[in-house]
C-alpha cells in the first residue's frame, strides 16, 4: 500500500515537471505550431495525472476531447491559415499584455491553491480504487442531473452561436 | 498444457515485460500478415494475376523482404523540414497504434489491461494517429504533404462521430464498456430464448456494424476514402517526403491499424475470442482464445480489404456529407431504437 503511494508520488513528480515545462515552452516558443504540438504534452500530463488518480473515465474523455479533437482543429486551423516553417519573431504580446497575463496566471495559481488546500487540509487519500464508469454516469445522472443538463443546454447554445457567426448570408 | 497457463501466474515486473514483448512482436506481425494475405494474394487474385512469386514458397516471404530493403534505405529529411517534428511524426502514429493493442483481449486473461472502458480507449486512441499525420504533413514543407495532412484533419472530423455512435448501441445492449464484458454478453446471450449460438451483436447490431465498417474504412485512410494519401492526386499525400525505415513505420502503423480495427469490430459484433458450445470460463481458451479471434479478424479484415479493392475514391465533400448526412443520422436512429428495445425487452 506505502510502496504504491511512494510509486504514485515520484509518477505525479515526474509528469508534473514535464506538465510545466510543456506549459512554459506553449507561451516562449517562437513557432505557432511548436506552440500547439507543446500544448499536446501538457494535456496528455493531465489525462495521465487522472490515470494516477485512477479515474479511467476522466482520463481517456480528457484524451478522445482535447487530444482527439481541439488539438487536431487547433492544428488544422493553423495549417489553413498559416502554416509557416520557422519562427516568426512577431508571435508575442505586446509587454502590457505579457503582464495582464501573467497577473491572471497568479491569480488563478492563488485561487486553485487556496481552495484546493482549504478544501482539503491534512485529508490523506486511502486505498484508491479504480472508479468505475458505471459510477460516474450513476452520479451524473441522479445527484448532478440538473447542472449536467443545464451544461448541456449551454453548449448547445454556444454551438448555435457559433455557426451563426460564421455564416456569411 | 492448458492447464499449466492457467497456474502461470509471474510477479508485476515480469508479467508487465511479457506484455510489453509479446505487443512489440505482435504488432508487426499482424501488419506483416495482412499485407501478405490481403495486399498480396487476395488483391491479384482478385484482379485476376499471381501477384509475388520469387520471395520464398509461392513468394510468402516478399514483404519481409521489402521491410528490409527499406531498412537499408538513406533516412532524408528535406532541407525546409523541421526536422525535429519530422522525425518524431511517424512514432507518434505508431505509439498510438501500439496503444490500441493494449486493450484487446485475446482470451479471459490474455489481455494487456483488461480496462473497465475498454470501448471508449480504444476510440479516443485511435485518433491520436491524426495528430502525427498532421505533424508529418505540416513538418515536410511540401504542398501535397500539407494538402494530405488537411484532408486527413477533415476526414477525421467526418469519420469520427459515426463510429462513436456506432459502439454506442452495442454498449447499450451490452451494458459494458469493457471489451471482455461485451465478449461475455454475447456468449451468455440468448436469441428469442435460443441460447444455442449465444448472441453475437452483428444479428441485432447489423446497422452499426455497416457503420463501424464505413467508419473505419475512412480511419484506415483505405479507398474509397484514402483522400489523404490519394496517389493520383497528391502523390502520397503527408507520405510524400518519408524515406527509408519512417515510411516503414507510417506503412506498418497503417496495417497493425487495419488488423487492430478488424479485432474490435470481431469482438463487438462477432463475439470476440468465445465460441458457442464452450463456457467462457473453460481453460482451453488459453489456446483457443487467440485462435478464434485471429480467425474472426480474418473474416473482418476481408471485408476491409475487399472493399479497399473494388470501390473508386471519393472526394474529401462526398465523404463529409456521407457521414453527416446519412451515417450519423442512422447512427442516432440506431441508438434511439436499441435504447428503447432494451428497456422494453
Amino acid at each position: 500500500m506505502l510502496a504504491l503511494l511512494v510509486a504514485q508520488n515520484i509518477a505525479f513528480y515526474i509528469i508534473a515537471v514535464m506538465m510545466v515545462f510543456g506549459a512554459i515552452r506553449v507561451v516562449t516558443t517562437k513557432n505557432v505550431m511548436h506552440a500547439a504540438l507543446w500544448l499536446v504534452l501538457v494535456l496528455s500530463g493531465a489525462a495521465a495525472q487522472f490515470i494516477l488518480l485512477a479515474a479511467e473515465f476522466v482520463a481517456i474523455t480528457q484524451v478522445l476531447v482535447y487530444l482527439g479533437a481541439i488539438i487536431v482543429l487547433f492544428l488544422f486551423g493553423i495549417m489553413l491559415t498559416r502554416a509557416k516553417t520557422g519562427t516568426d519573431d512577431d508571435l508575442d504580446n505586446k509587454k502590457s499584455a505579457k503582464f495582464i497575463g501573467a497577473g491572471i496566471g497568479l491569480a488563478l495559481f492563488g485561487l486553485m491553491s487556496y481552495s484546493l488546500i482549504d478544501g482539503f487540509k491534512d485529508t490523506e487519500f486511502g486505498d484508491l480504487t479504480v472508479q468505475r464508469t458505471a459510477e460516474v454516469s450513476d452520479s451524473i445522472f441522479s445527484t448532478y442531473l440538473l447542472p449536467f443538463e443545464v451544461l448541456s443546454v449551454l453548449l448547445l447554445a454556444a454551438l448555435i452561436g457559433a455557426i451563426v457567426i460564421a455564416r456569411r448570408d | 498444457m492448458t492447464l499449466l497457463l492457467a497456474s502461470f501466474d509471474p510477479p508485476y515486473w515480469l508479467s508487465t515485460l511479457i506484455k510489453v514483448v509479446v505487443v512489440s512482436a505482435v504488432v508487426p506481425t499482424t501488419a506483416l500478415i495482412l499485407g501478405m494475405v490481403f495486399l498480396f494474394k487476395i488483391m491479384s487474385w482478385m484482379q485476376s494475376r499471381l501477384g509475388p512469386q520469387e520471395a520464398g514458397p509461392r513468394g510468402t516471404l516478399q514483404l519481409l523482404a521489402d521491410g528490409v530493403k527499406f531498412l537499408q534505405k538513406e533516412d532524408i529529411a528535406p532541407n525546409g523540414a523541421d526536422r525535429w517534428v519530422f522525425k518524431v511524426a511517424p512514432l507518434v502514429v505508431l505509439m498510438s497504434t501500439l496503444l490500441l493493442y493494449v486493450a484487446l483481449p485475446a482470451s479471459m486473461r490474455l489481455v494487456v489491461a483488461d480496462l473497465d472502458v475498454g470501448v471508449f480507449f480504444v476510440l479516443a486512441i485511435s485518433s491520436l494517429s491524426v495528430i502525427g499525420v498532421l505533424m508529418a504533413g505540416w513538418a515536410s514543407a511540401n504542398k501535397y504533404s500539407l494538402m494530405g495532412a488537411l484532408r486527413a484533419a477533415g476526414q477525421l472530423i467526418a469519420y469520427e462521430l459515426p463510429m462513436v455512435l456506432a459502439v454506442v448501441g452495442v454498449v447499450i445492449q451490452a451494458g459494458t464498456m469493457s471489451l471482455n464484458g461485451i465478449v461475455f454478453a454475447q456468449a451468455d446471450g440468448a436469441i428469442f430464448g435460443w441460447g444455442g449460438i449465444g448472441n453475437p451483436y452483428i444479428l441485432t447490431q447489423f446497422v452499426g456494424f455497416f457503420i463501424f465498417i464505413a467508419a473505419v474504412q475512412a480511419e484506415l485512410t483505405q479507398p474509397p476514402f484514402d483522400m489523404p494519401v490519394a496517389e493520383s492526386e497528391i502523390v502520397s499525400g503527408y507520405q510524400v517526403e518519408y524515406t527509408g525505415f519512417r515510411f516503414l513505420i507510417f506503412f506498418l502503423a497503417e496495417f497493425a491499424t487495419a488488423f487492430a480495427f478488424a479485432a474490435i469490430a470481431a469482438v463487438l459484433f462477432l463475439g470476440g475470442w468465445a465460441v458457442p458450445w464452450l463456457p467462457t470460463s473453460s481453460d482451453w481458451y488459453y489456446v483457443l482464445g487467440p485462435i478464434v479471434l485471429f480467425a474472426k479478424v480474418m473474416m473482418v479484415a476481408f471485408i476491409i480489404f475487399w472493399v479497399r479493392f473494388t470501390y473508386p475514391r471519393f472526394r474529401e465533400d462526398q465523404l463529409q456529407s456521407l457521414a453527416w448526412k446519412v451515417l450519423i443520422p442512422l447512427a442516432l436512429v440506431n441508438i434511439v431504437v436499441t435504447a428503447a428495445l432494451k428497456v422494453v425487452l
